[in-house]
C-alpha cells in the first residue's frame, strides 16, 4: 500500500446522504440513543466505542459512556466470559448516565449476543456480524440453533450482515493477511454506525492516520473498511432511516471528552501547580486505577515524578516520604491496595503530613471483580485504620468531576496537613463525558505555608497549632528548624515522644477536632427540590450522582416531588446535613454497596435513613431507581392521605 | 558549594565547621546499658561533622525496633516511621530532593523480615540512600524472639525447642539484589565503623552497611568471637589486598579449583590461589563468595569491610533527569494546554 494510494483514498469524499446522493434516506430526529458495541475481547470494541464517542462529542451531544470488559486480557475466544462491550448514551439534552438498556446492540459474535440480549428492550435494534455465527461458535455458548434465523429475536429489529466478509472485501488489495483483513470489521461497523447516526467521520479518519502512521497498509485498510461501512449504510436498502441527534444545550465554554482517571490525574496536577509544589506519585499497578499512573507518567515535562513501587505499601511510603521532603505526595490504588496501605496512612495521620490517597474502587472483597465498579470502600476509607485515625474523605461524582474532587483533596491535604482519601470508582475512572475545560487561572491558589524561619524566640514547635488546628511544616533543608517526627505519640507542641496519659487523650481529641473542623469551611449543601414540596429525600455520594439525578428528573416529570442532595465530603460530613435529613419524611440512600453511607448517617444523626443497595458491579439502573422512588413517594402520599395529612 | 564525594553531590556544605554536639539532640538516649547502639550513635555523631555538609540537609529515616529510635538522638531532620518501611519512605525523600543526605536506620527484623521487600528493591533500584542495618540477630524491642538472622537451633521465647528457621546472610542477600555498595562492620570497632560508614555515605546509589551489634539483654556476646583488634575470626577485607586473617595472617582465603572460596593455612597456601580482594569487580560473584565465609551458626568467623563498591547510575538521578519542571510562570499555561487536549469543541 503506497502513500499515494492513501492520499487518493483520503481525497475520496464520503458519500453524502443529502442532495445528490445515491439514495435518499429519511432522516429522523431523536433526542437520545443508547448504543452498545459488544464483541470478543480481541474485536476492538473499546476502541470502536471510544471513536464513536469522540465523533459524538464533536457534534456537541451530551454523552456518557460505560466500558465493560473482562479482567482477562484475552479470555477464551467466543465465550461469554470473553465478551467486551462499550456502551455510549448520547442526547440533545443534559444526560447523567450511560443508559440502562441499549436501543442498539452491535454484536460481533454469538457470545456477545447471549451476554447482552437480556438488557435489550423489545424493539431494540440488533446489528449482528453473521461471520462468527457458525455452528461451532453457536454451540460454544449453548445455542442449538442460530438465533438470527430461528425467530427467537422476532421481538427485535434484527439486521444481520456478514460485516467481516464485507470488510475483508473492502480491504482486498491492501496486501493484508486474512486475519488482519478480518480485524478491520470493527471499523466497517463503526463506519456503518457513523452513517446511521449522522456522525462526522473526519475525527476517525484523522485518528487512524495517527494511530497507524507507522503501518501504512494497516492504516489504509482500516480507512477503507470504515469508508466501506459508511457507504454500505448509504447504499443498502435495509435501513429505512438514519438518525440525527441535535447538539445538547450546554453552558458556554470549551469542551473535551474526558474519563474520570484522566480528570483525576489532571486535578492532582492542577492542585500541585496551584500550590507551587512538585507532584510526586508513588503507585503500584492495579485495575482500575493504573491509568492514573500512566497519565501522570507521561507528564514529566510538567514536573511530575512518578515511581512504580515494588508494592502498594512501598507506593504510599514513597509518597509519604516525598511529602515529608516538601513535594505533594500522592498514591493511587483500588480497594485491595487500600487495605495494604492503611498502616502507612495511619502514620501520615500521626505525622500530620499532607498526602492524597486515590482509591478508584472496584468490586470486592479480595480480588472480587477488578474491572467492575462498586462503592464498597467507603467504610474502609472513613474508619479502616487502627487507633483513632480520622482523615478527610472526598468523593467524585462524575468523570469530569474527578478533576474538581482532586483539586479539593489537594487543598484539604495541604491546608490541614493531613492525608486525604479521594474516592473514585471503576465506572467514573473509565467512563467518559463532555467536560468544560476549566481555566486554571480561575482556580484559587493553595498555600502550603511551609515554615522557613526559626521563631523569634524559643524553640521551633512542630506540633503547635494554627486556627485550623493544623501544625507548622518545616521541610528538611530548612536551617534552624531541625526536628524529629515519628509514629510514637507526640507531646503537644514539641512533638517529642510522649507516653503521658493526659497528653494522649489530648492528642487523640485534637486530631479528631482538626478533621471535624474541616466541615466549618465547607460551602452549604445544595438540595435539589424544584417544587419545594418533596417529602422524600434521596442522599447520594460518588458515582451514583448520575443515576440519582436522572431518576429524580424522571420522577419529577411524572408529576411527583423528590429532593436530592449529593455529598462531596464523606468525612467530615457537612455541618448542615443533619438538619436537611430531618426535614424530610423519608430519606433514601442509594449506594453500590450494602448501605455504608446509610449506616454512617443513621449512626451520626439518628435519622431512619433507608438503604437502597445494588451491588452488581454496574452503575445503579436509573429506570429501576426511578420506578422504586415513585413507588416510595406514592406509598408516602398514600399513608399521608390515610392519616389525613 | 557541595562536596566532592559522589554520594553527597548536590548536598550543600556547612558554612561553618560543625562538631559532634551539633548532631546531638536534646533527647535522653534510652537504650539498655551496654547496648551496641551507643557505639554506633557515637561513631555516627563523630563522622557527620567530618562530612562538611549542612546539618539541616541530613535526613534520617528509621523503621521500628530498638535501633530505629536513632533519629530522635540526632539533631537533624528525622522520621521514626513504621515497621519495615523506612527504605520506601527514604526512597521518596531521596528522589524528591537531591540536596539531602538520606540515611536509613533499620535492624535485622525490620529490614530482613517485615521490610524485606523494600530492602531488596531499594538496593536493586540503587536509590541514593545509606542503609545502616543493625544486626543483633534477635528481636529486642519485642523482648527476645528469634530474628531472620538468628542461628538454627536458637532457643528464644518463640522457639523454646530451638529455631528451625534458616537464617539470612544479609550480605549475600544484598549482593543477590545487585546492590552497588555492600559492607559489614561491627559495633566494637569504632575506627572500622567510621571508615565504612564514611565510605557508604560517599557512595552514590544505595549503600548497605550491616553492623554487627551486641544486644546485652537478649543475645549477649553473639559477636564475642569477633570482638577486639586481634579477634582471630575476623576476616578484614581490604581492596587490592590478599584476604588473610588470624594471628599473623595464619589463614588465607583461596579460590578452590571448583570456583568456591575456602580457608587454608597460609603456610600451605599456593600464593596464586589466595584471593586478592577486588571490591570494584563488576561481577558480584567474588564478593558473594566472600560473603559465604560467614558462619551461619554461632559466629566464630566473618568477613568485615567493603564487599562490593561499584559505580551504577542511581535511580533518583535518572528519574530526575527525565523530569523537567517548567518555570512557575509557564507551568500553568503548559498545564492548561495539556488538560485542554487536542480534541475540543466550543459551545456559545
Amino acid at each position: 500500500m503506497t502513500d499515494v494510494l492513501h492520499q487518493k483514498l483520503n481525497s475520496l469524499a464520503l458519500p453524502q446522504s443529502k442532495e445528490g446522493a445515491t439514495r435518499m434516506s429519511e432522516v429522523r430526529n431523536v433526542d437520545r440513543v443508547v448504543i452498545r458495541f459488544a464483541g470478543d475481547s480481541g474485536d476492538g470494541m473499546q476502541l470502536t466505542g471510544d471513536r464513536f464517542t469522540s465523533d459524538t462529542a464533536q457534534l456537541g451531544n451530551d454523552f456518557s459512556t460505560l466500558p465493560n470488559f473482562p479482567a482477562e486480557i484475552r479470555a477464551p475466544q467466543g465465550t461469554v466470559a470473553g465478551v467486551s462491550s462499550f456502551q455510549v448514551h448520547f442526547a440533545d439534552f443534559d444526560i447523567r448516565t450511560p443508559g440502562d438498556r441499549p436501543d442498539v446492540l452491535v454484536t460481533m459474535n454469538p457470545a456477545a449476543l447471549m451476554a447482552n440480549l437480556h438488557d435489550l428492550p423489545r424493539g431494540a435494534v440488533i446489528l449482528a456480524d453473521t461471520a462468527d455465527f457458525t455452528t461451532r461458535n453457536l454451540a460454544k455458548v449453548g445455542y442449538s440453533s442460530n438465533p438470527l434465523e430461528d425467530g427467537s429475536l422476532d421481538a427485535y429489529e434484527v439486521h444481520a450482515f456478514d460485516l467481516t466478509g464485507l470488510a475483508v472485501g473492502a480491504v482486498a488489495g491492501f496486501g493484508l493477511g486474512r486475519k488482519d483483513a478480518g480485524r478491520t470489521k470493527n471499523m466497517f461497523a463503526l463506519g456503518l454506525l457513523t452513517w446511521l447516526y449522522s456522525r462526522p467521520a473526519q475525527g476517525t479518519l484523522d485518528f487512524l492516520a495517527r494511530k497507524f502512521a507507522g503501518k501504512p497498509a494497516i492504516r489504509d485498510a482500516n480507512v477503507a473498511a470504515f469508508k466501506a461501512g459508511y457507504a454500505f449504510g448509504e447504499t443498502t436498502e435495509v435501513f429505512t432511516a438514519r438518525y440525527q441527534i441535535a447538539p445538547a444545550p450546554m453552558p458556554q465554554g470549551t469542551y473535551r471528552q474526558i474519563t474520570g482517571n484522566t480528570a483525576l490525574a489532571y486535578g492532582l496536577m492542577a492542585g500541585a501547580a496551584k500550590a507551587g509544589l512538585q507532584l510526586f506519585l508513588g503507585a503500584y499497578p492495579i485495575t482500575p486505577a493504573s491509568d492514573v499512573l500512566h497519565i501522570l507518567s507521561r507528564a514529566k515535562d510538567h514536573g511530575v515524578i512518578t515511581l512504580q513501587a515494588e508494592d502498594e505499601i512501598a507506593a504510599v511510603g514513597i509518597a509519604l516520604g516525598a511529602s515529608y521532603a516538601g513535594a505533594l505526595g500522592v498514591t493511587s490504588t483500588s480497594g485491595p491496595g487500600m487495605a495494604l496501605k492503611m498502616e502507612t496512612i495511619s502514620l501520615a495521620v500521626m505525622l500530620e503530613l499532607p498526602l492524597v490517597i486515590c482509591d478508584v474502587q472496584r468490586a470486592g472483597p479480595a480480588t472480587g471483580m477488578p474491572t467492575k465498579t462498586e462503592q464498597a470502600d467507603l467504610l474502609q476509607a472513613v474508619y479502616g485504620r487502627h487507633g483513632e485515625a480520622p482523615l478527610p474523605v472526598i468523593a467524585a461524582q462524575s468523570p469530569g468531576d474527578c478533576f474538581d474532587a482532586a483539586v479539593e483533596a489537594v487543598r484539604v491535604a495541604l491546608t490541614y496537613r493531613t492525608p486525604v482519601i479521594l474516592l473514585s470508582d471503576g465506572y467514573l475512572g473509565n467512563g467518559a463525558e463532555p467536560w468544560a475545560v476549566p481555566n486554571l487561572d480561575d482556580l484559587p491558589a493553595i498555600d502550603p505555608g511551609f515554615v522557613t524561619e526559626p521563631p523569634a524566640e524559643g524553640p521551633f514547635l512542630p506540633y503547635a497549632r494554627d486556627a485550623r488546628l493544623a501544625r507548622p511544616l518545616a521541610v528538611p533543608g530548612t536551617p534552624g528548624l531541625e526536628h524529629r517526627i515519628g509514629g510514637i505519640e507526640k507531646a503537644a507542641g514539641t512533638g517529642n515522644v510522649s507516653y503521658d496519659p493526659d497528653n494522649h487523650e489530648h492528642m487523640v481529641r485534637l486530631r479528631q477536632a482538626k478533621i471535624d473542623g474541616i466541615a466549618d469551611e465547607l460551602p452549604p449543601l445544595v438540595v435539589e427540590d424544584p417544587s419545594g414540596h418533596a417529602k422524600v429525600l434521596v442522599v447520594g455520594w460518588g458515582s451514583t450522582y448520575g443515576p440519582i439525578s436522572a431518576a429524580a428528573r424522571r420522577v419529577r416529570l411524572s408529576g411527583r416531588a423528590v429532593a436530592t442532595v449529593h455529598l462531596r465530603h464523606l468525612n467530615p460530613l457537612p455541618s448542615d446535613l443533619g438538619a436537611i435529613l430531618r426535614a424530610y419524611d423519608r430519606v433514601i440512600v442509594p449506594e453500590m454497596n450494602l448501605g455504608q453511607l446509610a449506616t454512617m448517617l443513621r449512626a451520626k444523626y439518628l435519622v431512619d435513613c433507608e438503604s437502597y443497595s445494588r451491588v452488581r458491579g454496574l452503575p445503579i439502573s436509573l429506570s429501576e431507581l426511578a420506578e422504586d422512588l415513585i413507588a416510595i413517594i406514592d406509598e408516602k402520599t398514600h399513608i399521608a392521605e390515610k392519616e389525613g395529612r | 558549594m557541595t562536596t566532592t564525594s559522589p554520594g553527597l553531590a548536590g548536598v550543600p556544605l556547612a558554612l561553618t565547621p560543625l562538631n559532634r554536639k551539633d548532631f546531638t539532640s536534646d533527647q535522653e538516649v534510652r537504650w539498655c546499658p551496654g547496648c551496641g547502639d551507643y557505639a554506633v550513635l557515637a561513631a555516627f555523631q563523630g563522622l557527620m561533622p567530618q562530612l562538611g555538609i549542612r546539618r539541616e540537609n541530613t535526613v534520617i529515616v528509621s523503621g521500628i525496633g530498638c535501633s530505629s529510635r536513632f533519629p530522635y538522638y540526632v539533631d537533624s531532620y528525622g522520621m521514626h516511621s513504621i515497621h519495615g518501611r523506612a527504605p520506601a519512605i527514604a526512597t521518596g525523600v531521596a528522589t524528591a530532593r537531591p540536596d539531602l543526605a538520606v540515611w536509613v536506620i533499620t535492624g535485622d527484623g525490620d529490614a530482613l523480615s517485615i521490610g524485606g521487600n523494600h530492602l531488596i528493591h531499594s538496593l536493586r533500584r540503587n536509590v541514593n540512600i545509606t542503609i545502616m542495618l543493625f544486626n543483633n540477630r534477635i528481636y529486642g524491642l519485642t523482648k527476645g524472639q528469634y530474628s531472620p538472622t538468628s542461628e538454627l537451633g536458637k532457643v528464644t521465647k518463640s522457639t523454646p525447642s530451638g529455631s528451625v528457621d534458616h537464617p539470612f546472610n544479609p550480605i549475600s542477600l544484598a549482593l543477590g539484589a545487585e546492590a552497588s555498595f555492600v559492607a559489614r562492620t561491627i559495633d566494637s570497632d569504632r575506627a572500622h565503623l567510621t571508615e565504612v560508614l564514611t565510605a557508604a555515605i560517599g557512595h552514590r546509589g544505595a549503600s548497605l552497611v550491616e553492623i554487627y551489634q551486641n544486644c546485652p539483654i537478649f543475645n549477649d556476646d553473639a559477636f564475642l568471637e569477633l570482638k577486639g583488634p586481634k579477634a582471630p575470626g575476623v576476616i578484614r577485607l581490604v581492596h587490592g589486598q590478599p584476604v588473610t586473617f588470624g594471628t599473623d595472617g595464619a589463614q588465607s582465603v583461596v579460590r578452590r579449583p571448583d570456583g568456591t572460596f575456602g580457608v587454608v593455612d597460609t603456610a600451605d597456601a599456593d600464593p596464586a590461589q589466595v584471593v586478592v580482594h577486588d571490591a570494584h569487580a563488576a561481577d558480584p560473584t567474588p564478593a558473594f563468595g566472600l560473603s559465604r565465609l560467614t558462619d551461619t551458626g554461632v559466629l566464630q568467623q566473618a568477613p568485615i569491610g567493603i564487599f562490593r563498591q561499584v559505580e551504577r547510575p542511581s535511580f533518583d538521578d535518572q528519574i530526575r533527569d527525565q523530569v523537567r519542571m517548567p518555570e512557575p510562570q509557564e507551568r500553568l499555561s503548559a498545564l492548561q494546554g495539556l488538560i485542554s487536549g487536542s480534541d475540543t469543541w466550543t459551545v456559545g
